[in-house]
């Protein structure tokens, strides 16, 4: 390449202004392979709201619906549960669920529409275990107040899914949004006619 | 007949010249001992994973994953020995990497003017870790499903876009076969890719400066008239056939495995992926494959999981400044000073512990002793960047020592 008379000035402009344009062409076309790997329409009609009737489910009961491929738990809580409830507010870590865990009609002492019906995700917030339910006092541990306990890495959440402090998960258990309906007795998860 | 042929060759392709600048006259120390088997081993396992990994998606189908595991197991003739082979040689590469690494750290292979082969080999390790987790999604058991889970999540922990961030790695809500199938595709072909490039760029960095040695001398610096180094010997014929018989040894080993132990008691192949993977049953105790456990106790060490994902992060990012950090000039550790060897084998313990502890449930103790590994395992680093001040380091000899 001949170097001489050359106008340094506009070969680099050439340069910078080529290079800014190839760049501009490498994100554009970066963008269908980056959006592809988004949840497809198929997944994301896999992801609609799932209906559970509940008028037969016991005082004390637990049921697991599946949505969006995660399990959701139902639960009928009792006298017992709910006051378990207040017991363990000066141990967990969230008491007034701060976290955006819930939503906004969840944010309340029993983290429910209705303190009867417990209805959360599942899945340990540490690290996406599925923690079990061990609802009676002493049935843990000798102090256990009744909640559920992670086997993963041993995180512990009271009957309204509030973690405890000092253990590996660090948020509650996620409240999906939900209604109840509760003139045909069915809970509707993943939908809350936007409130 | 061949010569003329070689002559014919040889004007349009560097066949002659390649021959003998890698292997005929490529001078490596005479004195290189067993540590130095690691390196053609780690070739080997690599060509075994890509011929094994090949022939298995001949049979493997993503979209029925467990079922094609089991078939292959099952109704593939023969099927079993190469799915076994791929297997235990995910594990014999972490094995012999593992081991590749420590020769390095013992005989400073990584300092100048190395620091670009150590880079490259880092980002090889990088890209194993990558390419194993990936693939142990594919037979879609319990732990290949609630492993990837965990580490899968482990991107949610990072603020403000983490939620977006792993659904766009999952493509789903949750962990699905749309994300095996884009693991597979990783797996079985960017990955391998990326790795084999590395590989040749590893050794096309390591014949640029030549090998280091157990004395830790640069052989380059005493040549003959002839300008070959004093203390170098062509690599072939004889370090390819001193790696035959390293290669023997590993065979017997390695296919010991393989043919009576490959699950290896749980380790190499975890039980509960003998179950088809459900997401809505958590087994009782995850734990990762064997060769991710420092790493994985390291992440469990810290409370906060972003501190954990962190913590775990900047452990491999500081082994990539290991030539930065290490300031000492004398190179190997026959002629460093009893603090580097004490540092060294503390480190090596600390190392080996993180491992255990990874696959044992926590209990109170075992969690503040990763802690204290933890931190061990980073304070070494910083030793080593402090130590020249304090380290009593013998003479250096001209040339290497041949016992």
């Amino acid at each position: 390449m001949s170097n001489q008379g050359v106008n340094k000035g506009r070969r680099n402009l050439l340069i910078g202004a080529t290079s800014a344009v190839g760049a501009v062409g490498v994100i554009g076309a970066a963008v269908p392979f980056v959006r592809s790997w988004a949840p497809s329409a198929k997944a994301q009609s896999a992801g609609a709201p799932v209906e559970q009737e509940y008028s037969k489910l016991e005082v004390g009961q637990q049921i697991t619906v599946e949505w969006r491929g995660k399990p959701v738990w139902i639960i009928r809580r009792d006298k017992k549960m709910l006051s378990s409830i207040t017991k363990s507010e000066e141990f967990v870590a969230d008491p007034a669920s701060e976290a955006e865990q819930q939503p906004e009609y969840c944010k309340n002492e029993y983290r429910s529409v209705d303190p009867e019906i417990f209805v959360a995700i599942g899945i340990c917030t540490h690290l996406g275990c599925s923690p079990k339910l061990f609802a009676d006092p002493g049935s843990l541990e000798n102090e256990w107040l009744g909640g559920f306990y992670c086997p993963c890495h041993g995180s512990k959440f009271d009957l309204a899914g509030r973690v405890y402090s000092g253990v590996p998960a660090n948020a509650n258990l996620e409240v999906p949004p939900y209604i109840i309906d509760t003139a045909s007795k069915t809970i509707i998860v993943g939908e809350d006619g936007g409130a | 007949m061949l010569k003329s042929f070689m002559t014919w060759l040889d004007a349009r392709f560097p066949a002659t010249k390649v021959w003998n600048e890698h292997l005929a006259e490529y001078y490596a120390p005479k004195n290189f001992n067993f540590w130095y088997f690691f390196g053609s081993l780690a070739l080997l396992v690599l060509v075994n994973q890509l011929l094994t990994g090949i022939w298995l998606t001949m049979f493997y189908s993503p979209s029925e994953p467990f079922a094609s595991v089991e078939y292959i197991m099952r109704d593939v003739d023969m099927g079993w020995i190469i799915r076994y082979l791929h297997s235990t040689g995910a594990s014999a590469f972490f094995v012999v990497v593992y081991l590749h690494m420590f020769r390095g750290i013992i005989y400073g292979s990584y300092k100048k003017p190395r620091e670009l082969v150590w880079i490259f080999g880092m980002i090889i390790f990088v890209l194993l870790m990558a390419e194993a987790f990936m693939g142990y999604l594919l037979p879609w058991g319990q732990m290949s499903f609630w492993g990837a889970q965990v580490i899968v999540n482990l991107f949610s922990t990072i603020p403000v876009v983490g939620g977006d961030l792993v659904e766009w790695i999952r493509g789903d809500f949750t962990l699905s076969l749309a994300t095996l199938n884009r693991f597979f595709a990783l797996h079985v072909v960017a990955v391998p890719l990326a790795l084999v490039a590395m590989v040749f760029l590893h050794i096309v960095a390591l014949h640029k400066v030549g090998s280091n040695n157990p004395d830790g001398v640069e052989i380059k610096e005493k040549k003959d008239e002839n300008g070959i180094p004093l203390d170098g010997i062509p690599f072939h014929p004889y370090y390819t056939v001193k790696d035959i018989v390293g290669v023997v040894v590993f065979l017997m080993i390695f296919l010991a495995i393989v043919f009576f132990a490959p699950d290896f008691g749980g380790y190499f192949l975890e039980r509960p992926n003998f179950e088809p993977a459900n997401p809505l049953k958590t087994p009782a105790h995850i734990a990762p494959v064997w060769y991710f456990t420092p790493f994985y106790t390291m992440l469990r060490a810290v409370p906060d999981p972003f501190g954990g994902f962190l913590v775990m992060a900047a452990a491999i990012v500081i082994l990539f400044l290991l030539p930065w950090l290490d300031r000492q000039k004398v190179k190997s550790i026959r002629y460093r000073g009893l603090s580097f060897k004490l540092l060294l084998a503390v480190f090596v313990i600390a190392f080996v512990i993180l491992g255990v502890l990874g696959v044992i449930p926590v209990t109170e103790f075992t969690k503040w002793l990763g802690r204290i590994c933890t931190v061990y395992y980073f304070f070494f680093f910083v030793a080593l960047w402090f130590l020249p001040k304090f380290e009593k380091t013998k003479p250096v000899p001209e040339r290497v020592t041949d016992k």
